[in-house]
């Protein structure tokens, strides 16, 4: 008994954490309605979702915003990986303690934190906001991402780095770069699918000027079922899945 | 080279340009980013509201007091309360559920792992919607109950606190189980064998040695669960109907609708201050574990 029981636990775990996905995917390609029954195969939904031209554009503008918000994040992230793994410097704790704690903090204080900060600058809510908030959100995700890459490293190749003349600079480009480089990868697709599904930081950051696809799906959740809705978690499922199963044969393969 | 104690001599910050550089970037990036956004957030916590420019003097704690007026308190007593409930489900699911998972052999491990995360790589809103479709009156599990003929009458789920409950429970389950996988994974196999060999019974294994082992984990995913759930609006707004229901909610309508910022903001505080303490329970757990390890 001891050895099927744990097993059929997690499976029944499985199946409940898999059923509304699986529901959403299959009514996705349901020509029903009303979104309950069953009416037989059909692409409409998708069809619909694509000749939505606001749809669209919120779906360019959430990419584009992730695309940018993923590449700042890596390069300040890594870079602060970097420096806490190699430099001895003052408030290295309190550096270590602050990102933990951006990492830890439920998103909605970050949120209204960072809203009013841009009301009271005066930094117009729209692209650059959005930007701003996202990269700060996944630094922390990146950074641990890299130093965890970074603690199982051999210390003698930048040591030998440097004992050839190398400067900082120099050592960190030719050596510590081509290291964590599976790392980065991994940090930026995190970042990019952290900032494409942020929905609490987003709502409060973000105006008119720059719709992007989550507040888009808020607006059309809230209130009744949208088929569209179906359509278009199945498409980002897809997506993310993607996304993370390269993320997860990037690492593997580099730690061969 | 000698180390000198004090600030670094200018020398030294010329000699270490790139050093120099990428600290500047990141310290500059929190401290501009991180620390006087949530300085303005006290500030705004302790003045007074205006319609006009959202903030104005004089210094009050009006917004603190307003917290316990019974209409607000009651949501966050119940927003408490649901995030209670919803911590102690992920703990009776994720408990059992990382204990099994630890045991598999390591390919298992791996694959299932990735199974768990694979939800938190997609969208939460979608998965909340997803949920919406089985909840829904005439939704998929109303139909195949009543095609099963188990009740006669679809069963009301939808837009109720159990329906949250539901969702914020899917949505923060892998949260608390990867902290208490990374618990028992670390959990030598040989102490739970030793407390055998001197003749503790399984229960007893359990409750002194297993229970005291993965307690930092358990905190660590209490935290993880129990802020988020009374903050993630968006999960009560669907599944709930739009009502006032978590903390998250307050907070959004303060400062999105009512344009209350000082009472939002107080809000916020407390919110960060019940983090301060979970963090604060947190270390020393950890710490007091590293105390027995070293002894």
């Amino acid at each position: 008994m001891s050895r099927w029981l744990p097993k059929t636990y997690l499976t029944l775990v499985y199946i409940l954490l898999y059923l509304p996905i699986l529901v959403l995917v299959v009514f996705s390609f349901n020509s029903s309605r009303t979104g309950y029954r069953w009416g037989g195969l059909s692409l409409e939904w998708y069809q619909s979702l694509f000749n939505n031209h606001a749809m669209v554009q919120a779906m360019w503008n959430s990419l584009w915003l992730a695309l940018v918000a993923a590449t700042v994040s890596t390069i300040i992230g890594a870079l602060t990986a970097l420096a806490l793994h190699r430099y001895r410097f003052r408030g290295k704790r309190m550096l270590r303690g602050m990102l933990f704690v951006v990492m830890m903090s439920p998103e909605i204080v970050l949120a209204i934190s960072l809203l009013a900060l841009f009301l009271l600058v005066g930094i117009q809510l729209g692209f650059i906001s959005l930007l701003l908030a996202h990269v700060t959100f996944c630094l922390p995700f990146v950074v641990i991402t890299v130093m965890a890459r970074l603690s199982g490293f051999d210390e003698s190749l930048p040591e030998a780095a440097r004992d050839l003349g190398a400067n900082d600079f120099t050592m960190t480009r030719t050596v510590l770069i081509p290291v964590i480089m599976p790392a980065l990868l991994a940090g930026w697709l995190l970042g990019f699918t952290l900032s494409l599904d942020d929905v609490v930081v987003s709502t409060f950051v973000s105006g008119p000027s720059y719709e992007i696809l989550p507040l888009r799906i808020y607006s059309m959740v809230r209130v009744g079922l949208k088929p569209e809705v179906n359509a278009l978690g199945t498409l980002l499922l897809v997506f993310s899945l993607t996304m993370l199963m390269l993320s997860q044969w990037i690492l593997t393969r580099s730690k061969r | 080279m000698k180390r000198r104690k004090g600030w670094p001599r200018m020398h030294r910050v010329f000699q270490q340009p790139f050093k120099t550089a990428v600290l500047l970037l990141v310290w500059g990036w929190l401290l501009l980013l991180v620390l006087t956004p949530n300085l303005l957030v006290v500030g705004a916590s302790v003045m007074t509201r205006d319609p006009g420019s959202f903030l104005s003097l004089p210094l009050t704690l009006d917004s603190y007091r307003q917290l316990f007026d019974p209409l607000y308190l009651d949501v966050f007593l119940n927003s408490l309360y649901m995030a209670g409930v919803t911590t102690f489900f992920c703990l009776l699911i994720g408990y059992p559920f990382a204990w099994a998972l630890s045991g598999l052999g390591k390919q298992r491990q791996t694959l299932l792992i990735f199974l768990l995360i694979v939800p938190f790589w997609t969208n939460s809103l979608v998965r909340t919607y997803a949920l919406k479709l089985l909840l829904a009156t005439n939704g998929l599990t109303n139909n195949t109950l009543m095609g099963l003929g188990l009740i006669n009458e679809p069963l009301k789920m939808l837009y109720t606190e159990g329906a949250v409950i539901i969702g914020l429970v899917y949505l923060l389950l892998p949260f608390m189980i990867l902290p208490l996988y990374s618990v028992f994974d670390d959990l030598k196999r040989e102490l739970l064998m030793a407390s055998h060999d001197l003749g503790a019974g399984k229960l007893s294994t359990f409750l002194h040695v297993t229970v005291p082992l993965t307690l930092p984990g358990v905190l660590a995913g209490v935290m993880l669960v129990l802020l988020p759930a009374m903050g993630l609006f968006f999960v009560a707004d669907i599944l709930g109907g739009s009502r006032n229901l978590l903390v998250g909610n307050v907070i959004k309508n303060q400062f999105l609708d009512a344009r209350n910022w000082p009472f939002g903001a107080a809000a916020s505080v407390l919110l960060t201050l019940a983090m301060a303490v979970l963090l604060f329970a947190h270390r020393l757990s950890q710490r007091r574990l590293g105390e027995e390890a070293q002894t």
